[in-house]
C-alpha cells in the first residue's frame, strides 16, 4: 500500500507504532506530487527541502520518545491565500507573484504546535473569487476525476491535491462555497466552519465577515482532527468567539438516532439535476433507515441569497483589495509619470477580470446615492436568512442538501459568462451570510462518472453533530471511494 | 461695503493624537520622533491577511473627553471603514466611526472677553491617523514613513456656534487646556499632535447663514485665527462684488497666510463608508462608563471661573495658573492651608515660582517648592517678619536647601525688626548722617525720603521694618 493514500488517522497510528517515518511518508507523498503535478497542476509552490527537513526532525524526535501530536509528520497543504512565513503567498494574483509574508497566519501557528509538515501552496482562483480555479493568474488546475474537467474553486488546488494523494489533508477557505463546492467536485471531503470559530488573522481577506478557514480531507475524521487543531478565540482576531472547543476526534460518533434531518425544499428546486437530487435523497434514506427522521422545512429567502452575497462579498472585497496598490508591497506598474498613473496601472495590470468585475460591483454598491438601495438591503436580508436559518433548526437537528445544483463542468465552459459561473455558489453562499458550519461529503457519481456531493449544514457551533452525521453516512459506505484519483 | 453689517460663523474639527502606550489597532509604540519606519508592524503597515484589534484605552481616552465636553456617551457604537487612496494610507481605508461615534450631543462653555459663551459639540469619535510622506531635495520621488500609521486619535467635531476668530481661539485653547487636563493627549502643536480643520461661513446679519467653506490643514492656534480672518474676508469680498460662495474645500499655507481651492464639491471624494467587518461592536457597560466618569477632574474652563469668584483672581491670572495644572495644584494647597491672601499666592506662583520653573526646565514636583513652604513664606512676608526683599532671599535659599522658610529666618537671624526702641538708633544714626538729604527733604525733593529709608534697611542689615522706619524718619523730617 503506499502511504501517500492512505488517511490523515490511519497514518498517526502507523507513525506512532514506528510502522513508517515521517520522512517515508513525505517522500511518497512528494513522489505523488512529481508524478501527477504535471496533469493536475494543484501546487503554486513546493518546498520540498522544507518537508523533508521538518519530516526528519519529527521522526528523530518521535525516535526520543517524545509525545507527539496526531498530525505530527502528517504532510499538509496550504491554500496559496494563507500566510506562512517565508514562503510566498500569491493568492495565484500577478499582484502578489513576488509577495512572501514575514508572518505566520494563526491557524499556521496553531499547526505548528502540531509538528505537521507543510508541502506547498495550493492554487485557487485569484484573491478566492471564482468556482473553478480558472481564475489563478499562473495555471489551471484539473480535476482528478477527469482532466478536461475544473476541480471547482477557489480552493481547487487544496481540493485536487487531496483527491490526487498529492497531499493527506489541505486547508482551504470558505467565503461562498469555495471550499464546500471543490470539496464535491473532486470527491472529497470538506468543512466549511462556523464564522468565528477559526481565526482569520493572516488569511488573505476577501471578504471579511463572509471568510472562514477550512480543512479538506478524504476522511470526516480527518477534518476533525485538523479543524480541532486550527480552531478557537485568537486574541489577533476579534472576530473569534471565546468558548470551549473540544477535541473533536474524541467523541467521534456515527449515530443518527433519534436525529432530525430537515430538507430544506427550495435547495431541491429547478435548477438543481436530477443526478444530483437523485444522489442527495439517497442519502436522506440511508439515514431514515439508521433511525433519523426526515423533515421538510423551507428557507423562502433563498432566492434572495445569491443576490446578497455579491453585493455583501464584492463591497468588503473593494475595500480589502484598495491596499495592493504598488506603494508597499507585490506588483508595481513601471508604467507611471505619477501617483494617479501608479495606481491605475498597477491594479489595471495586476488584477485579472474576475478581480476586477467584483471591485468594480463593490465599489458601486457603495457608493454614495448606492449603498441603501444595495449594501444596506444585502445587509438586511442577510438578517432575515440568518432568522429563516434560525427558525429552521426549531424544526429540526441539522439539514441535508445537494452542495452544488450539478457536477464539475469541462474547462473553459463557463468563463464568458458569469452569471452561470456564480450559480454553482447558489447552495452554499447562504452558509456563509448566516455564518453556519456545513461539510460537504461525497454521496455518489452522475453519468458523466464525476462525483456528487452533499451538504451537512448545522446551527452555529454544531460541528460536532455535522462531523458525527457525516462519519456515520462514511462508516456506512466504507469510507469514501477515491480509488479512482489515487490510482 | 460696511464690514460690519457681516458675521463669521465657525465650526471646527478638531483632531487630537492620544497619548496611549501602544498604537489603536496593534502592540506598536505609540511614539514621536523615532527613527522613521522602526515603530511599525505588519497590522499598522496593512499587510495582507492582518488584523486589527482595538486598544481599549482608546476608547477610554475619548470616553473621559466625552464627558468632560458634556456629551452622551454611545453604550454601543461600531467602527466604520473610511475609503480613499494615498500613499501613506497602506490598506487605502482610515478606521473611524462614521454613523454612531462614541460621543454625541455635548457642549463647552469657553470664556470670550470675560462671558462665558457655550460651543456645541457635535460629535467625538475614534480613529486611526495615518503615515508621512517624505519629501526632500536630496532625492528624488517621495518616502513614507509608517510610524505615525495606527497613533489614536480623537476627532472632536463642534457646532457652527463660533462667530468670528476670537470664539474661535478660545475654544481652541479650552479644548487644548481640558485635553491636558485629563491627560489624555500631549498637546504638542510642533509634533502636530492637534491639528485642526476649519467651516467658515459668512451673512449679513439677521439673514440666514452663508454656504460654508472648509480649510484644511490649519497646525496652530494662531494660523487658526489668521485662516479664519483671512477666509471671513475673501468671502465677504466675494459677496461685495456680487459672487457666490460655492461649497468647496480650501488648503491653508500658514507660511503665505493665504489658501487654495483644492477641491470643489463636484469632485468632493465618495469615501464609501460601511461598518468594518474587522472589528466587533464596542459596547460599553452602566460600571465601566461611570468608573470613567468618575476620574474627570474639575476642568479648566470651570475652574477660572471659580478662582475669579471664589479668590478674587483677574482673568489673566487665573487663567495663567489654570493653564498649568501643577501651578494649579499648588495654589490650591497654598490657599486651602488658609493662610494667606489668595492674590499673593498667586503673585508668588506666577513670579518667582513660574520664573524658576522655566528657567530650571523642570516639573514643580522637582523643585523644593512644597504647599507647606510656600505657604509658610507668603505667611511671613504677610506678617512683617520679613520683607518682601528677604522674602525672595528665603525663596532662594529654600530652593537650595529644601528648609522651611521660618527655619531659614531663624538661622540666618533675617527676621525683620519692627520694634521701634530696637530702630530708633539705626534712624538716629542715618538722620545724623545725612543731613544733606534732610535738607534737600524740607526743600521739597520728596524723593530724598526713600533715599533714607533705603539708608536705613542697609544699616539694618536689611531687617528692619521699612513702614516702622520710614515712620520714625517723618519725626525728624517735620
Amino acid at each position: 500500500m503506499e502511504l501517500y493514500k492512505l488517511q490523515a488517522s490511519e497514518l498517526s497510528q502507523m507513525l506512532q507504532n514506528k510502522e513508517c517515518s515521517s520522512v517515508e511518508l513525505t517522500k511518497s507523498v512528494l513522489g505523488r506530487i512529481d508524478a501527477k503535478e504535471d496533469q493536475i497542476k494543484a501546487y503554486l509552490s513546493v518546498d520540498k527541502e522544507g518537508a523533508l527537513q521538518k519530516a526528519q526532525e519529527v521522526d528523530d524526535r518521535r525516535l526520543k520518545g517524545e509525545d507527539l501530536h496526531p498530525l505530527a509528520g502528517i504532510p499538509i497543504g496550504v491554500k496559496d491565500n494563507i500566510c506562512l512565513k517565508g514562503m510566498p503567498a500569491t493568492c495565484a494574483s500577478r499582484m502578489l507573484e513576488n509577495f512572501v509574508p514575514p508572518y505566520n497566519a494563526t491557524v499556521i501557528e496553531k499547526l505548528n504546535q502540531t509538528d505537521c509538515v507543510y508541502l506547498g501552496k495550493l492554487n485557487m482562483d485569484e484573491f478566492a473569487m471564482g468556482s473553478s480555479t480558472e481564475n489563478s493568474a499562473f495555471q489551471k488546475t484539473r480535476n482528478p476525476y477527469n482532466t478536461d474537467y475544473v476541480p471547482g474553486g477557489s480552493s481547487g488546488g487544496s481540493a485536487a491535491a487531496v483527491a490526487a494523494g498529492e497531499a493527506v489533508v489541505t486547508l482551504g477557505s470558505d467565503t461562498g462555497g469555495s471550499i464546500r463546492q471543490p470539496a464535491a467536485y473532486c470527491g472529497v471531503v470538506g468543512l466549511k466552519p462556523t464564522y468565528g470559530s477559526v481565526s482569520r488573522y493572516g488569511l488573505v481577506a476577501f471578504a471579511s465577515s463572509l471568510d472562514q478557514i477550512g480543512p479538506m480531507g478524504r476522511s470526516v475524521k480527518d477534518l476533525a482532527l485538523t479543524y480541532s487543531a486550527i480552531c478557537g478565540k485568537d486574541p489577533m482576531d476579534t472576530t473569534t468567539v471565546s468558548r470551549e472547543y473540544p477535541d473533536f476526534t474524541k467523541n467521534l460518533k456515527s449515530d443518527v438516532k433519534s436525529l432530525k434531518i430537515g430538507l430544506p425544499k427550495e435547495y431541491f428546486a429547478e435548477g438543481v439535476t436530477a443526478d444530483v437530487k437523485e444522489a442527495v435523497m439517497k442519502v436522506a434514506k440511508e439515514y431514515e433507515k439508521l433511525g433519523a427522521t426526515l423533515v421538510e422545512v423551507s428557507l423562502p429567502s433563498t432566492d434572495y441569497a445569491l443576490s446578497a452575497y455579491y453585493i455583501i462579498a464584492s463591497a468588503e472585497a473593494s475595500s480589502n483589495l484598495a491596499r495592493f496598490d504598488g506603494v508597499k508591497y507585490g506588483y508595481r506598474s513601471p508604467n507611471y509619470a505619477n501617483l494617479e498613473e501608479l495606481y491605475e496601472n498597477t491594479r489595471s495590470e495586476g488584477f485579472g477580470d474576475e478581480v476586477k468585475r467584483r471591485i468594480m460591483l463593490g465599489t458601486y454598491v457603495l457608493s454614495s446615492g448606492y449603498y441603501d438601495a444595495y449594501y444596506k438591503k444585502a445587509k438586511f436580508t442577510q438578517q432575515l436568512i440568518q432568522q429563516q436559518y434560525a427558525d429552521a433548526f426549531t424544526q429540526c437537528d441539522l439539514l441535508l442538501t445537494p452542495t452544488t445544483p450539478d457536477t464539475a463542468f469541462k474547462i473553459g465552459e463557463n468563463v464568458s459568462d458569469p452569471i452561470k459561473m456564480y450559480m454553482n455558489d447558489l447552495l452554499t453562499v447562504m452558509i456563509n451570510i448566516a455564518g453556519l458550519p456545513a461539510i460537504s461529503m461525497p454521496c455518489g457519481f452522475d453519468q458523466k462518472k464525476m462525483p456528487i456531493g452533499c451538504q451537512l449544514i448545522g446551527s452555529k457551533f454544531s460541528e460536532q453533530t455535522l462531523f458525527d452525521t457525516a462519519n456515520c453516512y462514511e462508516q456506512l459506505v466504507g469510507g469514501f471511494d477515491l480509488s479512482a484519483t489515487l490510482q | 461695503m460696511a464690514y460690519t453689517d457681516y458675521e463669521t460663523v465657525v465650526g471646527l474639527e478638531v483632531h487630537a493624537e492620544l497619548n496611549t502606550q501602544s498604537k489603536i489597532y496593534c502592540s506598536c509604540k505609540n511614539a514621536f520622533g523615532l527613527e522613521v519606519n522602526t515603530q511599525c508592524c505588519p497590522v499598522c503597515m496593512g499587510m495582507p491577511g492582518t488584523l486589527p484589534t482595538l486598544n481599549e484605552k482608546v476608547v477610554e481616552y475619548a470616553v473621559k473627553m466625552g464627558y468632560a465636553l458634556n456629551c452622551t456617551i454611545n453604550p454601543i457604537s461600531k467602527q466604520d471603514r473610511k475609503n480613499y487612496f494615498y500613499p501613506d494610507l497602506p490598506k487605502a481605508y482610515q478606521i473611524s466611526q462614521f454613523d454612531i461615534p462614541l460621543c454625541e450631543h455635548g457642549y463647552v462653555d469657553v470664556l470670550v472677553d470675560g462671558e462665558e459663551k457655550r460651543i456645541g459639540v457635535t460629535r467625538i469619535h475614534i480613529e486611526e491617523d495615518a503615515g508621512k510622506l517624505i519629501h526632500d531635495d536630496s532625492f528624488t520621488g517621495t518616502l513614507v514613513d509608517f510610524n505615525r500609521c495606527g497613533v489614536p486619535l480623537i476627532e472632536i467635531v463642534s457646532e457652527p456656534d463660533m462667530r468670528g476668530s476670537k470664539d474661535a481661539k478660545a475654544y481652541l485653547e479650552t479644548i487644548k487646556s481640558i485635553l491636558q487636563y485629563l491627560g489624555i493627549s500631549d498637546c504638542k502643536m510642533q509634533e502636530g499632535s492637534i491639528r485642526c480643520d476649519i467651516n467658515v461661513s459668512v451673512h449679513k446679519k439677521g439673514e440666514p447663514f452663508g454656504t460654508r467653506v472648509e480649510m484644511k490643514n490649519v497646525n496652530t492656534f494662531s494660523g487658526a485665527v489668521r485662516a479664519i480672518e483671512y477666509e471671513a474676508d475673501r468671502q465677504i469680498k466675494a459677496l461685495e462684488a456680487g459672487e457666490e460662495i460655492s461649497q468647496e474645500t480650501r488648503r491653508w499655507d500658514d507660511a503665505k497666510g493665504v489658501n487654495f481651492l483644492l477641491r470643489s464639491k463636484e469632485d468632493a471624494q465618495d469615501y464609501r463608508y460601511f461598518p468594518e467587518p474587522d472589528l466587533s461592536t464596542i459596547v460599553l457597560d452602566e460600571d465601566y462608563l461611570a468608573s470613567i466618569k468618575a476620574t474627570i477632574p474639575e476642568l479648566p474652563n470651570k475652574k477660572i471661573i471659580r478662582y475669579m469668584k471664589e479668590y478674587g483672581l483677574p482673568e489673566e491670572d487665573a487663567g495663567l495658573i489654570v493653564d498649568n495644572m501643577e501651578k494649579s495644584a499648588l495654589f490650591e494647597s497654598v490657599v486651602g492651608m488658609g493662610k494667606v491672601k489668595p492674590k499673593n499666592a498667586s503673585n508668588w506662583i506666577l513670579g518667582d515660582v513660574s520664573r524658576v520653573m522655566n528657567e530650571t526646565n523642570k516639573p514643580l514636583s522637582e523643585l523644593n517648592i512644597p504647599a507647606e513652604n510656600l505657604s509658610q513664606l507668603i505667611e511671613l512676608v504677610e506678617k512683617n517678619v520679613i520683607s518682601n526683599s528677604t522674602g525672595k532671599t528665603v525663596f532662594e535659599e529654600m530652593l537650595k536647601t529644601g528648609d522651611a522658610p521660618q527655619k531659614i529666618v531663624d538661622a540666618k537671624g533675617l527676621g525683620q525688626i519692627s520694634d521701634e526702641g530696637a530702630l530708633k538708633a539705626i534712624v538716629d544714626e542715618v538722620v545724623a548722617n545725612n543731613q544733606k538729604s534732610i535738607e534737600d527733604y524740607k526743600n521739597g525733593k520728596t524723593n530724598a525720603l526713600g533715599y533714607l529709608v533705603g539708608q536705613c534697611m542697609k544699616a539694618s542689615k536689611g531687617k528692619g521694618n521699612p513702614a516702622v522706619m520710614k515712620e520714625l524718619l517723618m519725626g525728624h523730617l517735620q
